[in-house]
């Protein structure tokens, strides 16, 4: 790649300090670091570092999301033809969920990386890969049917004000991706519940009607689904939430790589258990008697729990809080499944909930040690 | 008597290159120098010029703030330079040496019958003062204090690092007496932490604790030792000292000569046959290069120390006061094509699974000392956690330092610690933070407003 270098190579200079085009050096080198790492070398401190770096972690994100978009991407041309009771292909499903799919991921990126690059020019720091990550999980945790103009202010909403407002990858305190989906939410509610959003064009065509499990469940009806069904995603959802199966393929990725907490992914797990389990015993509607760990395999549970809540920047930051915070994301996610009618999903707003919190539960953990460093001091003082 | 410590935390870093066990007896060369840069916040007052005659031992400068630390000469001859950087700076005072040392005469004493304000003297007029480093703030202590403790790591973990006990061969009994010596200073205990995994004469010591420690990088750093052992509160002080500044110590009460003749590795990738020297404090380093081999014609990097806190020095620099070790890696100056992508660059080693690394943890690596990316905000994926093992929180130790929130710092534990400790998050930060500098700079706004 000596000559791509060489190319590159002509250009850099204009791009430094003191060249020509000094002021668009953060975007140039976004790209320019995009393609290269850099020839930088260590001035102070230890002269050698390991061979991570923040883009190869977003990019192992990226990578454990391959396997539930692939299928959410099939799945959208499975759910589309199949209330039609039109028999299709493998490949004729994924092409049409490519179809419905793509733009979508392309506008998330176009619209999120192109504000992130001016904001890097604007304000003169280095674009950050945050985005990487978020550019598609939000695609992948909205309705197929939301109008693509939509999408694309919920973007510009989350990125700007979930993120840069606070200063950027980092900074933030709230999930963007899930920022995005609330805004869209709340903001378009039509287009992001009830019965007719879930499985493409379910509006507009006649015989085709997609409603989740657990807005089945809310209507007081029977799920009417097969366990093997819900762990293999084969259900309308959000488009990359439904598959069990590739979620954990996915998670099993990010724990291998050590990238993602295993802590919160397990507590949010066990959370959401405790809770939907005693809401079992409990068993005053369809959706307390849904069983509990059915409970786990629907909806966007998985998703959050793997994808969402282990987000580093907006978590808990220490070993105790993590469990603290994993465990009230999947308590309060059901609780919110069970008893908001109006709304029969309660990750996204679990979390962003408790992503408000993260910074109360790591303090009152960090003051746990000043507490016992506090502790020592008075030891010495009462023996002299 | 002994105790076992374990440290579960942290991470060895193999490079290639570990010094041979073969000692070379470097000929005297013909200048040596002190670098009052080797030590942190003092401001040097000299009381020689260019063209005095020095003995071993004399005075060169002492500290301006605290006149008690005094640096004497390490070799016998004439002043022949004193290098001043920016701001006339001294960088370093060098020492035209004669072709052999006349010590300056401090008469044979036995410290076991001394006080312990003779001792101090006695190290005082030596200039033995400046090898004791307090924590608090990692600086040099003040002979006007009495430290709680006194804390002697006897080995490393650091990559490369020298191995003391080979190093120090024939040095056993003026360690014994330098501890002797060092007893008196304190009215605590006399620490020793020792490798846990091998034998060697440092178990024999007597007069002090000893601790076997065991684990890895940074379970040989000091002040990971005084953690697990009896932790720094806010108002107290300890001293540590390294081994090889105990036996320059013992000899000055053996022999009365301030001899400073040291054991120095010299090793790294780049170099060819790594071995160790024998030489003197402040000896050039180009000296210890001629002696050595060179792998390629590649551009390579000479550290002062070990590579994760370590100095970058030049050929025609001197080696530094406390220093055992230099470093010789290659310079990482390169671009690589997509080169952040996850399971490629597999001759990185990595702490993360994003590399095959992991498979085999015995290999030595050949690290170049490229960023291997760009500084990026922090995103807290648990790294700092996992190669920090004290009862501290660092990256929020770091984030308050970062802003300079005093109160803050002192809460979590800024008194216990020193950069070196925060080396190998400086190595694993993703977002390749400049820990050890931060810290720095943290405990010198710690000297100057809490003093």
């Amino acid at each position: 790649m000596q000559f791509l270098n060489n190319i590159m190579e002509k250009y850099r200079p204009h791009f430094k300090k003191g060249g020509k085009f000094e002021k668009y050096g953060p975007a140039f080198s976004g790209i320019d670091t995009f393609l290269f790492v850099p020839n930088h070398t260590t001035s102070s401190g230890a002269h050698i570092r390991d061979g991570i770096d923040l883009k190869r972690i977003m990019i192992i994100v990226v990578f454990a999301l391959i396997p539930a978009t692939l299928f959410g991407i099939w799945n959208i041309g499975f759910q589309h033809f199949s209330q039609l009771g039109i028999e299709k292909t493998f490949l004729e499903l994924f092409w049409y969920g490519s179809i419905r799919f793509l733009p979508m991921v392309i506008i998330s990126y176009a619209v999120g990386l192109g504000i992130e690059f001016a904001y890097a020019v604007f304000r003169g720091h280095a674009v950050n890969e945050g985005y990487l990550v978020s550019g598609l999980l939000i695609p992948l945790i909205m309705p197929v049917d939301i109008p693509l103009w939509m999408l694309t202010v919920s973007v510009i909403f989350a990125v700007i004000i979930g993120k840069e407002a606070f200063g950027g990858t980092g900074m933030n305190i709230l999930n963007p991706a899930l920022i995005a989906r609330a805004f869209a939410f709340f903001s378009y509610a039509g287009s992001m519940s009830g019965d007719k959003v879930w499985v493409a064009d379910s509006a507009i065509t006649d015989g085709v009607s997609g409603e989740t499990v657990l807005g089945t469940l809310a209507s007081g009806k029977d799920a009417g689904l097969s366990v093997f069904d819900m762990f293999m995603g084969y259900m309308p959802g959000s488009i990359g939430e439904t598959s069990v199966l590739m979620i954990l393929m996915g998670a099993a990725f990010l724990l291998f790589t050590g990238i993602a907490s295993w802590r919160i992914m397990l507590a949010t797990v066990l959370g959401g258990a405790f809770t939907a389990f005693i809401f079992n015993l409990w068993g005053l509607n369809s959706l307390m008697n849904f069983p509990w760990w059915q409970h786990l395999m629907v909806g966007g549970f998985i998703f959050g729990a793997v994808f969402m809540a282990t987000d580093p920047v907006t978590a808990t930051q220490t070993t105790k809080g993590k469990w603290i915070y994993g465990f009230l994301i999947g308590a309060i996610a059901i609780l919110v499944r069970v008893f908001n009618g109006a709304y029969p999903e309660g990750v996204m707003m679990a979390i962003l909930l408790m992503n408000v919190f993260a910074p109360t539960i790591d303090h009152y953990i960090i003051e746990g040690n000043i507490k016992r460093r506090e502790k020592r001091i008075k030891k010495i003082r009462l023996k002299t | 008597m002994s105790t076992d410590i374990r440290i579960k935390k942290g991470l060895n870093i193999k490079l290639k290159g570990v010094a041979e066990k073969s000692l070379f007896d470097l000929p005297r060369t013909d200048v040596y120098a002190i670098k009052p840069t080797d030590f942190h916040g003092i401001i040097p007052k000299l009381t020689v010029r260019v063209g005095d005659k020095v003995k071993a031992g004399d005075i060169l400068f002492y500290a301006k703030n605290n006149e008690k630390i005094k640096f004497a000469a390490t070799v016998s001859g004439e002043i022949s330079d004193i290098t001043r950087g920016a701001k006339r700076r001294i960088l370093d005072i060098r020492i035209k040496a004669d072709s052999e040392d006349s010590f300056k005469d401090f008469k044979k004493i036995n410290p076991d019958k001394l006080d312990a304000k003779a001792i101090k003297e006695h190290l005082i007029e030596a200039g033995c003062f400046p090898y004791f480093i307090q924590r608090p703030y990692d600086i040099i202590a003040d002979p006007n204090n009495t430290p709680k403790a006194i804390f002697i790591s006897s080995f490393s973990t650091a990559p490369l690092a020298v191995d003391e006990s080979y190093a120090m061969r024939g040095m056993e009994v003026a360690f014994q007496t330098g501890i002797n010596a060092i007893t008196k200073l304190t009215n605590g205990k006399v620490h020793l932490s020792v490798d846990g995994r091998e034998k060697s004469f440092f178990d024999k010591t007597e007069n002090v604790e000893i601790h076997r420690v065991f684990g890895k990088h940074p379970a040989g750093n000091v002040g990971i030792q005084i953690a697990k052992i009896d932790p720094i509160n806010q108002g107290e002080k300890v001293w540590v000292i390294k081994p090889q500044d105990v036996a320059i110590i013992g000899r000055l009460f053996l022999t009365g000569h301030y001899d400073t003749t040291r054991v120095v590795a010299i090793a790294g990738s780049e170099v060819e046959n790594p071995k160790y020297f024998k030489t003197k404090q402040g000896v050039k380093i180009e000296q210890l290069h001629n002696q050595c081999v060179f792998s390629s014609a590649q551009e390579m990097r000479i550290i002062n120390g070990d590579v994760l806190s370590g100095f970058w020095v030049r050929k025609n620099n001197f080696l530094s006061f406390y220093n055992t070790l230099i470093s010789v890696i290659p310079e990482g100056n390169h671009y690589t094509f997509f080169g952040w992508m996850p399971f490629t660059q597999n001759k990185l080693l990595s702490m993360s699974r994003t590399f095959f690394s992991w498979l085999t943890p015995n290999k030595e690596y050949d690290l170049d000392t490229n960023m291997n990316g760009e500084p990026r905000a922090m995103v807290m994926v648990g790294e700092m956690e996992k190669v920090f093992p004290m009862d501290i929180y660092p990256m929020q130790l770091l984030k308050a330092t970062l802003v300079s929130d005093i109160e803050k710092m002192e809460k979590l534990g800024i008194y216990e610690v020193a950069p070196e400790d925060f080396a190998l998050i400086d190595f694993v930060s993703s977002s390749k933070i400049e820990a050890q500098t931060i810290i720095r700079e943290g405990l010198d706004l710690m000297i100057k407003e809490v003093g």
